[in-house]
């Protein structure tokens, strides 16, 4: 079942290095192409008319003088959309969430799409458009939403038979949580509420899509998921598989949120309409409208411990908001919500729930750090009533090898424990704090995943190597796969080009998501490479005229083996590769793979913070990373995601926040209003990496993108409430939120 | 052999928390948990993931199960 595990004390000779990136110099001097950074002959712009409302029917809309307007090449509704989605109920979802169809869900819903022969052509399009539109009444708040006589968002979502709001509710645990509390010295419980954020990847959501006249077509976008973007185009265009080529350009960020479809099925209908190519580029404000943020959540937590501190209940029920469509964001945080611990009485609840804004998307560690930021508040609390080290609460009851996991299964080897020692015995710990300084730490998990993968590995004459994958590179993984490809062919590092092929090159891989790009497509990239050293040798016992039995391949050489071949020459792989033409022609290697196997992964954090009494102000002055990664194949890369993954969570435990008025619509839609940190807003994020290997991987990778968003929430929760001296319940912790609760324990 | 079942997969079994089946791969599993409990079909279809000692498969149905494993069935997971 499992993989051999020599991976153990494994000893590397490139893998594990701090490499130049290949795409680095393209990256720095402006030649990287982007998703806005590709031209077609007479091309088209598209723009998208959007709702001004919260929740409207849709009664009528009039493009007739739009599409009178000279250099309008086509106007596009749902009418031109049909539903070709059959039975696939989360196909039509995406279907209605591209363009709306009796009824405008949410502010920024998307009701209308030009295309013209340039923007102000378009602009002036959008506005000729004209829709009937009858308001209906919204809900934007999650526990609103799940009031009995909430205004109901999508009536085809029964629960008992009945339209309802809720459209999924997950438990998870094991035990008597009732019976734990019984046993129980101490209880504690608290409510928590976060936030809704965005991704806020820097590039904003861009295609040039092109369909013939004859069915074929052509989409460049900036994706994590090319196969899974031409699928779902296919299956909602009408078009075959294979007649849509999709090619993915570099990406500047994406986080989850570039998983989804938004804009591109409907390019490729005006595409298809106007018969001219037509580029599609969402501005700002519709990224933060009408793509996919995070959920805000609700959720109250319960935890009872003996007086040792051995936890006898531990229980969360939490309320995600979905957006106006279904998703599973209740089941992904209920199974991740106390994954850290080994527990006898564990219950977890993930409750779905709709509401009047965009449809949520995944996150990085979607749905995690909500639950932990409940969990590990409460974690605090806990130490705090028994009077013990909070790092020294978690390590005893932490979960190790063996234990049963809340979500179920058991534990192989996994790393909770060792970063919660790593934490312990870490300086950072010990420095000393100033006035209205406070620490805190907390712990998270991400399961990571594989999935469907297929990599080519081709040797040209030169005896350089072009390897293609088919993942998307969000963080240096073609660097991390050259450093793999090196390693099993025995070639410099700089001997190696990977590159992201197209859908017509390679058959399907996932989208990169869930930490799985080098985990899969390095399985992938390694049995490729032993599938090209097996050719080498046979071309090798071709040119020595010997049987290939004879031949052995030794760090880049192939080597005669046995007394009778002891004077025969070595060669060289650039040897070999030179002879290829007259000893069968091209050297490759190919494999195709459903990597399963992922390993889970643990992140314990500190953190520092400064607050600033007068103003609410917080200034995050260190933060100390700890992460199981497996095995580290590119260290600055992967100090780069530890890094990452606690930026974005300072920005959202600190400021970042969607904010809706009473009418339902987003009124901060721009950084401007909507306050992520810069480097100025961050200190130095230290890092250490634990290298715990996965068993089921050849190298013992498991994923890392992901795990280190999941503690900052809870890590700088405990921290801000240490310095302010009151339990912070509400993420974003913003000054006006830290004020209010200053003033309260004042007693203002 | 037993297999654990969770989340809203539990409510498809009847409200099972485990269940005896015998059989010799995921593929062979999951068929037969059909066969015994058709609601458990939507789900299949949406999307599962089945734990072997600890170890998730999301998509591979080849796997053989060797006796005494421990089998959970669970929902299929995404990530960002």
């Amino acid at each position: 079942m499992k993989h051999d595990n020599s991976y153990t004390d494994q000893e590397f000779k490139v893998v594990g290095t701090r490499v130049n990136r290949p795409d680095g110099v393209d990256k720095v001097t402006g030649r990287a192409k982007f998703g806005a950074d590709t031209f077609a002959p007479g091309q088209l712009v598209g723009l998208t008319l959007r709702s001004p409302h919260a929740h409207a029917k849709i009664k009528k809309i009039d493009t007739s003088r739009a599409e009178k307007l000279q250099g309008v090449k086509a106007v596009l509704t749902a009418e031109d959309l049909p539903d070709l989605t059959g039975d696939d109920s989360e196909n039509f979802d995406i279907l209605e969430n591209c363009m709306a169809r009796d009824r405008a869900l949410y502010h920024g819903h998307a009701v209308a799409a030009v295309a013209a022969i340039d923007a102000s052509t378009a602009k002036k399009a959008l506005k000729l458009i004209k829709v009937t539109y009858e308001k209906l009444p919204h809900v934007t708040d999650v526990d609103k939403a799940m009031e009995p006589d909430a205004p109901i968002v999508q009536p085809r979502n029964l629960q008992d038979g009945k339209p309802s709001n809720i459209s999924g509710r997950y438990e998870f645990g094991h035990g008597d949580i009732e019976a734990g509390l019984k046993d129980a010295d101490v209880v504690v419980e608290k409510s928590f509420k976060t936030e809704q954020t965005h991704q806020g990847y820097i590039e904003p959501h861009a295609c040039l899509a092109s369909v013939s006249p004859d069915g074929t077509g052509e989409l460049w976008v900036t994706t994590q998921g090319h196969f899974s973007f031409r699928n779902v185009c296919a299956a909602l265009l009408g078009m075959d598989i294979a007649k849509l080529k999709v090619t993915p350009s570099e990406i500047g960020g994406g986080f989850g949120g570039k998983t989804h479809v938004w804009i591109e099925p409907v390019a490729l209908a005006l595409s298809r309409k106007a018969n001219r190519p037509v580029k599609m580029v969402m501005s700002r404000e519709e990224v933060f409208k009408a793509s996919g943020p995070t959920c805000s959540t609700s959720m109250d937590v319960k935890i009872g411990a003996k007086k040792d501190g051995t936890i006898t209940s531990a229980f969360i029920e939490c309320r995600y908001m979905d957006g106006a469509f279904p998703g599973i964001w209740g089941m992904l945080g209920g199974m991740t919500a106390w994954a850290c611990y080994d527990l006898k009485n564990v219950k977890s609840i993930g409750i779905d729930v709709l509401c009047n804004r965009p449809k949520v998307a995944a996150y990085r560690a979607p749905s995690a750090p909500m639950m932990a930021f409940g969990v590990e508040s409460t974690m605090d609390m806990l130490a705090a009533e028994l009077k013990m080290d909070p790092v020294k609460l978690r390590l005893h009851n932490a979960a190790k090898e063996g234990t049963q996991s809340s979500y179920g299964p058991v534990y192989g080897p996994i790393g909770i424990g060792p970063t919660l020692e790593a934490v312990r015995d870490h300086p950072h710990l010990r420095a000393k704090l100033k006035k209205n300084q406070g620490r805190g730490m907390a712990c998270g998990f991400w399961f990571n995943i594989g999935g469907q993968t297929c990599t080519d590995l081709n040797i040209g004459v030169d005896g350089t190597v072009s390897l293609t994958v088919g993942t998307v590179d969000v963080g240096g993984s073609r660097a991390s796969l050259s450093l793999i490809a090196a390693e099993e062919l025995g070639v410099p590092y700089e001997h190696v080009r990977a590159s992201i092929g197209d859908t017509a090159s390679l058959g399907h891989n996932d989208t990169t998501e869930g930490s799985r790009g080098t985990f899969s497509s390095g399985m992938a990239t390694i049995f490729a490479a032993r599938e090209a050293v097996e050719v080498l040798k046979d071309r090798a016992a071709k040119m020595l005229e010997i049987p290939v039995e004879s031949v052995e391949w030794d760090n880049g050489v192939a080597k005669a083996i046995g007394s009778e071949h002891g004077n025969l020459p070595t060669l060289t792989l650039k040897e070999i590769a030179a002879a290829s033409p007259t000893t069968g022609g091209p050297i490759a290697g190919h494999h195709e793979v459903t990597a399963d196997g992922a390993g889970v992964s643990f992140a314990s954090h500190i953190v520092d913070v400064e607050v600033d009494p007068e103003t609410g102000s917080t200034r995050v002055i260190r933060y100390t990373v700890v992460q199981d990664a497996g095995k580290a194949i590119h260290p600055t890369y992967v100090e780069g995601q530890f890094q990452g993954a606690a930026a974005q969570g300072i920005g959202w435990a600190l400021n970042e926040e969607y904010i809706y008025g009473d009418d339902g619509c987003l009124q901060n839609p721009g950084f401007l209003d909507y306050r992520m940190p810069v480097c100025s807003d961050l200190p130095f994020i230290d890092t250490k990496i634990l290298e715990i290997p996965n068993p089921n991987h050849p190298y013992g990778v498991r994923g890392v993108g992901e795990t280190s968003i999941v503690p900052p929430l809870a890590a700088i929760g405990n921290a801000v409430s240490n310095a302010v001296g009151v339990r912070m319940n509400h993420v974003p912790m913003s000054p006006p939120r830290i004020l209010k609760a200053l003033d309260e324990l004042a007693g203002m | 052999m037993q297999v654990s079942v969770s989340g809203p997969l539990r409510a498809a079994a009847n409200g099972l928390e485990t269940i005896d089946i015998q059989a010799e791969t995921i593929r062979e599993l999951l068929r037969k948990l059909i066969e015994r409990y058709p609601k458990m079909e939507r789900h299949m279809k949406e999307g599962i993931a089945v734990s072997l000692d600890g170890t998730i498969y999301r998509d591979a149905r080849d796997i053989p199960i060797p006796p005494e494993t421990e089998v959970f069935l669970l929902p299929r997971i995404q990530g960002g």
